[in-house]
């Protein structure tokens, strides 16, 4: 099994995402990791989803994928020619004894405190997977008392874009009429 | 500025304007606007009986004509009632557009009466599907349906109006282009990989050519025996491409599968090159994947990039529309034989011949006094010719009809392959009939699938659509039976219809105002099948009272190997002399 992130180029119309959830849960793939939002481009949508599942059956999702009339595009990003990123949004317990050392923490990651009451503090953190897993980590002995994280979103490195070509009229078969 | 019009007067414009010709459907509550524009349109439409009769009845006239079926239904369960031809043509590829109506937008998600929503149980068996909730998107949205559902692999799309859009005032104005972004079906096959594939049929010493119902669907039958002639390659038509090549021809071995010949089965697995047309490497074709012709190269050609490597790797990826393909390949290969390239298959031949002369088609007279199904189907074909249109059920009589009719055009085979849908012969028959008023329509059905839809046999009598049905009474479930008989140790459960008694299938045919006949005796089949014949201006019904333990053959058992097909009951060919 290898961990696969898809960025996927929609139509903004309702029930894409229905479409799209459908073709993985069909065959019983969890989705890990879900973000959905605007583009650069009005009316197109980014999908980013990660999902555990070996090499052929997700070539199988993403040729279905490609097949919805709502799709635009697809790329799967390696995760060296990427850049990867989660939002988190965690609720710690930070009593006047400990607050301190949940703030050095805060600064060690490069997190923010976004609000502060007398008991707890909550922290906003980005990275990647391994980072929030890491700062979740030195947190966890004071006390997490809740905790939110988005999808993943992910990007291409260099100056190329995805949604270059995606709009014009190509070939939107996979590689083997190439 | 055109004049204003209501949502419903709109949709029976842009069907019209799409070129429809037939509707085949029931009003209600909801889809009850677009019914009262309806009765004053040039649309013909067919009031059936039951919903699931209007979806396999615009499955018969697309499968028939190659154009788009309509089908029309209201709300909750007039929707739901289409589902199972909408799934059936999403399998078999058909191209159908469904009208059903959707209670008002303001009542959605509200679970008020008759609401089923059906855009969203309907999406992973269409193509493509659109909720219409605002009366300017009516023109649009038919337009993009009728695109969607006729180009690239075709299949069924549906359009869910509410009733308030169809109430609503709008105007009237067909889209002059669309704007489909995300689809885009490949045609035109890549230059590079066709001629990649001449180069290996040229080189090839066993190959074959899988026909697929892709052959029918892009209307490419005379592409394709140029193909095969100039090639001189075996030819083996699926259960959706019967009638792609025909069977009188030389070259043809007939069809592959769980119950095809030894020759088209034998051919497929012992072949070193496959071409496959149109063809997506089903499980009832290839049997146990793993061992599913071992040292076979794969040219896979299809349509639809998702089916290339699905279940077989392809070594010569084709992506485009069967015609195009085949006719690019007619010209590669013939440029081959220009540089003095040319395939020997004439080893391959003998082995070939010698299966297809020790292995025929047949089947095993029964005890005197009983009728051979396989007779009453052998005989149909005879007397009726290759010019009707023939369909059939799912079961045993559907695969005797596979074999035993002799089917020499495309368009004149009408089956449930890929969903196996029970039912779907008498109202795909209407459909045809519909479509090709002046073309014979027979449907060859079991007496167990006769029982599911047969109350369209009261349209087609009322609505003037004269079919003829054979039924083939075994009186049970007999592929079922045939299972129980060959895997469950003849424990018959709950698979005996007791339809030789009761309904009286004559007697029921009359009832609905058609003509009903009944033969239980090989003598009399003859004389049967040429009074039906002469009947034109009702349906017939005939009840051919068959032997009831007679068995498809040959078989490969499901799971099983294609090597281990067998000819009958506990008998194996054998392949190869030097074994």
């Amino acid at each position: 099994m290898y961990r696969h992130t898809l960025s996927v180029l929609v139509e903004d119309q309702p029930g894409v995402l229905a479409r799209i959830a459908g073709l993985f849960s069909r065959r019983g793939f969890n989705i890990e990791s879900l973000a959905v939002g605007p583009t650069e481009q009005s009316g197109v949508s980014r999908i980013t989803i990660m999902v555990n599942v070996e090499e052929h059956p997700l070539e199988q999702v993403t040729k279905q994928l490609n097949k919805l009339i709502n799709v635009l595009k697809i790329v799967e990003l390696e995760p060296e020619q990427s850049v990867l990123r989660e939002i988190m949004l965690v609720k710690v317990k930070a009593e006047p004894a400990f607050r301190s050392q949940v703030l050095e923490i805060v600064t060690l990651f490069r997190a923010k405190v976004v609000d502060v009451a007398p008991e707890a503090v909550t922290i906003e953190a980005t990275g990647n997977a391994d980072k929030l897993a890491a700062l979740l980590k030195v947190l966890e002995p004071y006390g997490i008392k809740e905790l939110v994280q988005s999808g993943l979103v992910a990007i291409g490195r260099g100056p190329r874009s995805i949604t270059d070509r995606a709009l014009r009229p190509v070939d939107k078969s996979d590689k083997s009429t190439a | 500025m055109t004049k204003q019009i209501t949502g419903a007067q709109s949709l029976v414009q842009s069907l019209e304007t799409a070129g429809a010709e037939v509707v085949f459907g029931i009003p209600g509550g909801a889809i009850l606007p677009a019914y009262d524009p309806l009765f004053d349109s040039k649309l013909r439409h067919i009031l059936v009986r039951h919903e699931q009769g209007a979806g396999h009845a615009a499955e018969g006239y697309a499968t028939a004509t190659g154009k788009v079926g309509v089908c029309m239904a209201t709300s909750g369960p007039g929707a739901t009632n289409l589902v199972t031809p909408i799934a059936n043509a999403y399998m078999d590829s058909v191209p159908i557009v469904a009208i059903t109506g959707q209670v008002t937008s303001s009542s959605i998600g509200t679970d008020a009466f008759q609401e089923a929503d059906i855009r969203g149980i309907t999406m992973p068996i269409t193509k493509h599907n659109f909720l219409v909730t605002d009366p300017d998107q009516i023109p649009r949205t038919i337009a993009e349906a009728f695109h969607i559902a006729s180009t690239g692999r075709p299949g069924p799309v549906l359009v869910d109006v509410s009733k308030d859009a169809l109430q609503a005032l709008t105007h009237f104005e067909w889209p002059t282009s669309l704007n489909l972004p995300g689809y885009r079906p490949v045609t035109r096959p890549h230059g590079k990989q066709v001629r990649e594939a001449a180069r290996l049929i040229t080189s090839a010493r066993r190959p074959v050519l899988y026909v697929g119902g892709g052959v029918i669907r892009a209307g490419a039958s005379a592409e394709l025996r140029v193909l095969a002639e100039l090639t001189g390659i075996p030819v083996v038509t699926t259960l959706m491409a019967r009638g792609a090549f025909p069977d009188s021809h030389r070259l043809h071995l007939g069809m592959p599968g769980m119950h095809g010949t030894v020759a088209a089965v034998g051919a497929l697995q012992k072949s070193d090159l496959i071409i496959a047309l149109g063809a997506r490497f089903d499980d009832r074709v290839t049997g146990q994947l793993s061992t599913f012709a071992p040292d076979a190269a794969i040219i896979h050609a299809d349509i639809d990039p998702a089916e290339i490597s699905k279940n077989r790797t392809a070594d010569v990826p084709i992506v485009g529309d069967a015609r195009e393909v085949i006719a690019d390949l007619v010209v590669a290969v013939q440029a081959e034989h220009d540089a003095g390239r040319r395939g020997d298959y004439a080893g391959w031949w003998q082995t070939v011949d010698g299966w297809r002369e020790t292995y025929p088609l047949g089947y095993s007279t029964p005890d005197a006094g009983e009728l051979a199904p396989q007779y009453v189907v052998e005989r149909l074909s005879t007397i009726v010719g290759p010019d009707a249109v023939y369909v059939a059920g799912v079961g045993q009589h559907q695969m005797w009809a596979a074999q035993f009719v002799q089917y020499e055009k495309p368009n004149s085979w009408l089956n449930s392959g890929g969903l196996g849908t029970m039912g779907y012969a008498v109202p795909a028959a209407m459909g045809a009939k519909v479509g090709r008023p002046d073309t014979t329509v027979w449907a060859i059905d079991g007496d167990g699938c006769f029982q599911m839809t047969n109350q369209e046999l009261a349209t087609c009598a009322i609505n003037n659509i004269p079919i003829k049905v054979a039924v083939i009474n075994n009186g049970a479930l007999g592929m079922v039976r045939q299972w129980q008989t060959l895997f469950y140790n003849e424990r018959y459960s709950n698979t005996d219809l007791q339809s030789k008694r009761i309904p009286d299938f004559a007697a029921l045919a009359e009832a609905y105002g058609c003509v009903g006949l009944r033969c239980d005796k090989a003598e009399d089949v003859d004389a049967t099948i040429e009074r039906a014949m002469e009947i034109d201006d009702q349906p017939v019904v005939v009840d051919f009272g068959v032997h009831q333990d007679a068995m498809v053959w040959p078989m490969v058992a499901a799971g099983t190997s294609n090597d281990d097909i067998m000819v009958a009951r506990g008998m194996a060919p054998t392949w190869d002399r030097e074994d």
